[in-house]
């Protein structure tokens, strides 16, 4: 069989996401090697586009950092879909395509008469998924919502912060990170169906339906135990101490936890074995998970004495389970094992310049996760999707632009 | 930004007759923990045979709470249900010799290996990649482990508030005047599974296309370096740690505004909507609490054209008392249904509870009942999280006892015999 330097090498998507989640889904589809087209019209570009942060200086469409991350290896093509004539082209692209996927609310692509009935008769084995909040249907399907909102019905937001405090937020709308991997979980499962029977399918994923198997444990213990779990700061059943120190700095922490009086003993010896921790109120676990209070404490007036970096190195030496809280700085700049693993790529963009493109957080031995190239600026591809991948000709080509159909 | 639905399907399509899964009866063998367990459940709900191999006795990660009844049990944790549903299990002592040629027999016919020990464990044991590939060069087999298999940080231990710390998640969540928080469940574990099925499939799609199997190396760290958005860009780009603990708020732009609100029974989550599409839902917000005589100067503004590097943060602070105020005269589920008749963006902070009770989710039938003979109880479990037109989510059985396949496996499949069965019991191989 011929070898493909790609793992996804030869499978062609034709992308109308947007917005966040959508985006990821195709980035790491076209990072593998799939030929993925993005589907923007003047009239709704991709709104991530107008998210900071920009290039400093720069502005518009082709200057975002985050649009940036999630849109390498794709080409975009500006189409008027409420056309026909753009609707055709529409057509046209997915009829040599493999994957469609839609993120716009419920009705949007029939209105559009782009739904999967339409695309069906086009391409009789695609697959179509189309991601929402809620769902397609159902009470709340018309509601408008947001993922920063929909992490709090999802219940993360209930499990993030202190008992005796308000709930605190996830900065970037946790859900919005579990939905695409089911997304292409998805997508690559429809894709093995369709290879073994000849058979596409639609797929309707509801955002909030797949956040929930990652709260799982907390609505089983609710059912069969009645119990309602709530956040509890840094504690976890089963470890102490278990928390978040100061540590030596503005703003500088170490997580610290001991699971086992084994993890224990090694992070005495590291502490040099003071007397308050022979004290019997911290010989045992269940003394420890008693008296964490006092635990805490301690643990922290001993961490302040220290950088949190030579903690973490002291500590994981004795197979104490440490590590260093870490910004955005030190990710990007100082953490010798994502550098390692050549998490962050620097992309030259044509207009924006170098920005950073994340690679999968999975290493495939044998074939690479690589851009393609970086993101795309607005409508960047039109001419090249026309008339290299459609096969349209000049005049055909420039009567549309005329027509303000294609731009 | 809020996206507004258009004329959407108000009713479930009609049932149509059981529908075949999307895998197919590919065998996983499943040797992860807690780490890990996802990554087969999500395969075993998409059809494929997930075999969990636990060692003799069961695999620690059982003794994992909450747990049934609060009886701590390996065969009554809930954590253990939630994640090995729908799998198979056989239980096989890997560092004896004839737990290894057992082990290499299942690898031979297996298409999946997904694992969760230490990296270099296998390695040691002989039955690493590299050794299982010569047995079965068509496997893929997927490693996941808290900072990947190699590099300077893969020997660490990683629990999962070590691996949050490390990715740069809890530095950005909890109150400013405590030190920062970490979800209070294991969420890398649950993003690292999910990433490695993802990196699973594509190994297989190259797989089915060409012959070649291969390893996925996955790193909870860096899956959660994905869900932050922001942070890695605001610094190379801006070189500014934009984002910092900010309890209920949000900051960025210079601007600061409220998502996490006090209501009367709990909190709801809420952003004052300007500047975009779909603002204008905010009078009538404003019209319901000028009924309760709040509010009273926000009428007439136009929300929709509003830009937030106008309006003074004073003003916004002005506006969210005011509508505080409302909220706190309100519950939860009353400020909910009224948001979801204006088409407005508010959504209630749910407990397991309320999320367990969520309308929307009884109307497309999410949950599913999952008998357990053993507790003379079913349980319910989340249920299909998509709706396919020609396949189905696969509910399976509940999570395997310790051991309960091993006749199946050994036996009917490997075609030991009873006697060979016990004597392997009674040396604790399985």
């Amino acid at each position: 069989m011929k070898k493909a330097k790609y793992a996804l090498e030869g499978l062609k998507v034709v992308d109308f996401s947007w917005v966040f989640t959508g985006p990821m889904v195709t980035k790491f589809l076209g990072d593998h090697g799939a030929e993925v087209i993005k589907i923007e019209s003047a009239a709704r570009p991709d709104g991530t586009r107008l998210m900071t942060p920009f290039k400093p200086g720069a502005m518009g469409l082709n200057a975002s950092g985050v649009f940036a991350n999630y849109n390498s290896s794709k080409y975009s093509i500006n189409i008027n879909l409420r056309e026909p004539q753009g609707k055709d082209i529409v057509k046209r692209l997915v009829k040599r395509a493999d994957i469609v996927l839609e993120t716009f609310g419920p009705g949007v692509m029939t209105k559009l008469e782009l739904d999967y009935d339409e695309l069906k008769k086009v391409k009789r084995d695609i697959v179509m998924l189309s991601m929402t909040m809620v769902g397609q249907y159902g009470p709340h399907s018309r509601q408008p919502s947001f993922g920063q909102v929909l992490q709090a019905t999802n219940g993360f937001v209930q499990l993030l912060g202190w008992p005796d405090r308000s709930p605190s937020l996830p900065v970037a709308a946790y859900t919005d990170y579990i939905a695409p991997w089911y997304v292409l979980i998805a997508l690559l499962s429809a894709l093995d169906y369709r290879n073994r029977t000849g058979k596409g399918q639609y797929i309707d994923l509801a955002m909030l339906e797949a956040s929930v198997h990652l709260a799982a444990p907390v609505v089983m213990e609710y059912v069969a135990n009645g119990t309602i779990q709530n956040r509890m700061g840094n504690r976890c059943p089963g470890a102490a101490p278990h928390g978040v120190y100061p540590c030596k700095g503005k703003e500088r922490w170490i997580a610290i936890a001991a699971f086992s009086d084994g993890e224990w003993e090694a992070l005495c010896r590291v502490m040099g074995n003071p007397p308050w921790t022979k004290k019997p109120a911290f010989a045992t676990l269940l003394n420890r998970t008693k008296n964490q209070d006092e635990l805490d404490r301690q643990m922290a007036n001993w961490t302040r004495k220290f950088t949190a970096e030579e903690l973490m190195a002291k500590l994981q030496k004795a197979g104490v389970a440490a590590g260093v809280l870490q910004t955005g700085e030190d990710l990007v700049d100082n953490d010798p094992q994502l550098r390692h693993r050549d998490h962050f790529k620097v992309l030259d963009h044509a207009e924006m310049g170098p920005h950073l493109s994340e690679r999968p957080p999975f290493r495939l031995s044998k074939t690479p996760a690589e851009p393609q190239r970086p993101f795309p600026s607005f409508g960047e591809h039109t001419e090249y999707v026309c008339k290299q991948i459609l096969g349209m000709g000049d005049e055909e080509f420039a009567g549309l632009i005329g027509a303000g159909v294609l731009a | 930004m809020a996206k507004k639905p258009d004329t959407p399907r108000k009713e479930a399509p009609a049932k149509k007759k059981a529908m075949p899964p999307m895998l197919d009866r590919y065998r996983v063998l499943d040797l992860t923990d807690d780490k890990g367990a996802l990554c087969g459940k999500v395969l075993a709900e998409m059809g494929a045979d997930v075999v969990k191999v636990e060692k003799p006795g069961g695999d620690a990660s059982r003794n994992v709470g909450p747990f049934y009844h609060d009886t701590p049990d390996p065969e009554k944790s809930l954590n253990w249900f939630a994640f090995n549903q729908n799998k198979r299990g056989i239980t096989l002592d890997i560092e004896t010799g004839d737990g290894q040629e057992i082990f290499r027999k299942l690898v031979k016919k297996a298409d999946f290996v997904i694992e969760s020990f230490k990296p270099g464990y296998l390695d040691r044991l002989g039955l690493g990649y590299k050794a299982l590939s010569k047995i079965n060069p068509k496997l893929v087999m997927t490693s996941i482990t808290p900072f990947g298999q190699t590099g300077p940080y893969s020997g660490f231990n990683g629990p999962d508030l070590v691996t949050m710390a490390m990715s740069g998640y809890t530095w950005i969540c909890g109150d400013p005047d405590r030190p920062p928080v970490r979800f209070s469940s294991d969420q890398s574990y649950y993003q690292g599974s999910l990433q490695a099925a993802v990196g699973t499939l594509i190994a297989h799609y190259h797989r089915q296309a060409t012959g070649e199997g291969q390893h996925v190396d996955v790193s909870l760290q860096e899956a959660m370096v994905w869900t932050l958005c922001y942070a890695p860009h605001d610094w190379y780009l801006l070189h500014q740690n934009i984002h910092t603990r900010e309890g209920s708020f949000w900051k960025r732009l210079g601007v600061t505004y409220r998502l996490i609100w006090p209501c009367k029974d709990g909190y709801v989550c809420y952003r004052l909507l300007m500047a975009q599409p779909g603002a204008e839902v905010m009078n009538d917000l404003i019209a319901s609490m000028n009924k309760e005589g709040l509010g009273l100067n926000m009428k007439d503004i136009s929300w929709t054209t509003l830009s937030f590097t106008e309006v003074p943060q004073a003003q916004i602070n002005e506006w969210e008392a005011e509508i505080g105020k409302y909220f706190m005269n309100h519950t939860k589920a009353e400020l909910h249904e009224e948001a979801v008749r204006q088409r407005n963006v508010l959504q209630p902070v749910n407990n397991a509870k309320d999320l367990f009770e969520s309308p929307q989710l009884a109307a497309r039938d999410f949950w599913v009942q999952i008998e357990h003979p053993e507790l003379g109880d079913a349980i319910t479990y989340p249920g299909p999280y998509f709706k396919s037109s020609d396949t189905s989510w696969q509910k399976g059985n509940r999570a395997p006892l310790i051991g309960e396949h091993n006749e199946d496996i050994y036996v009917k499949e490997l075609g030991l015999s009873k006697e060979e069965l016990s004597v392997l019991k009674r040396e604790n191989v399985i």
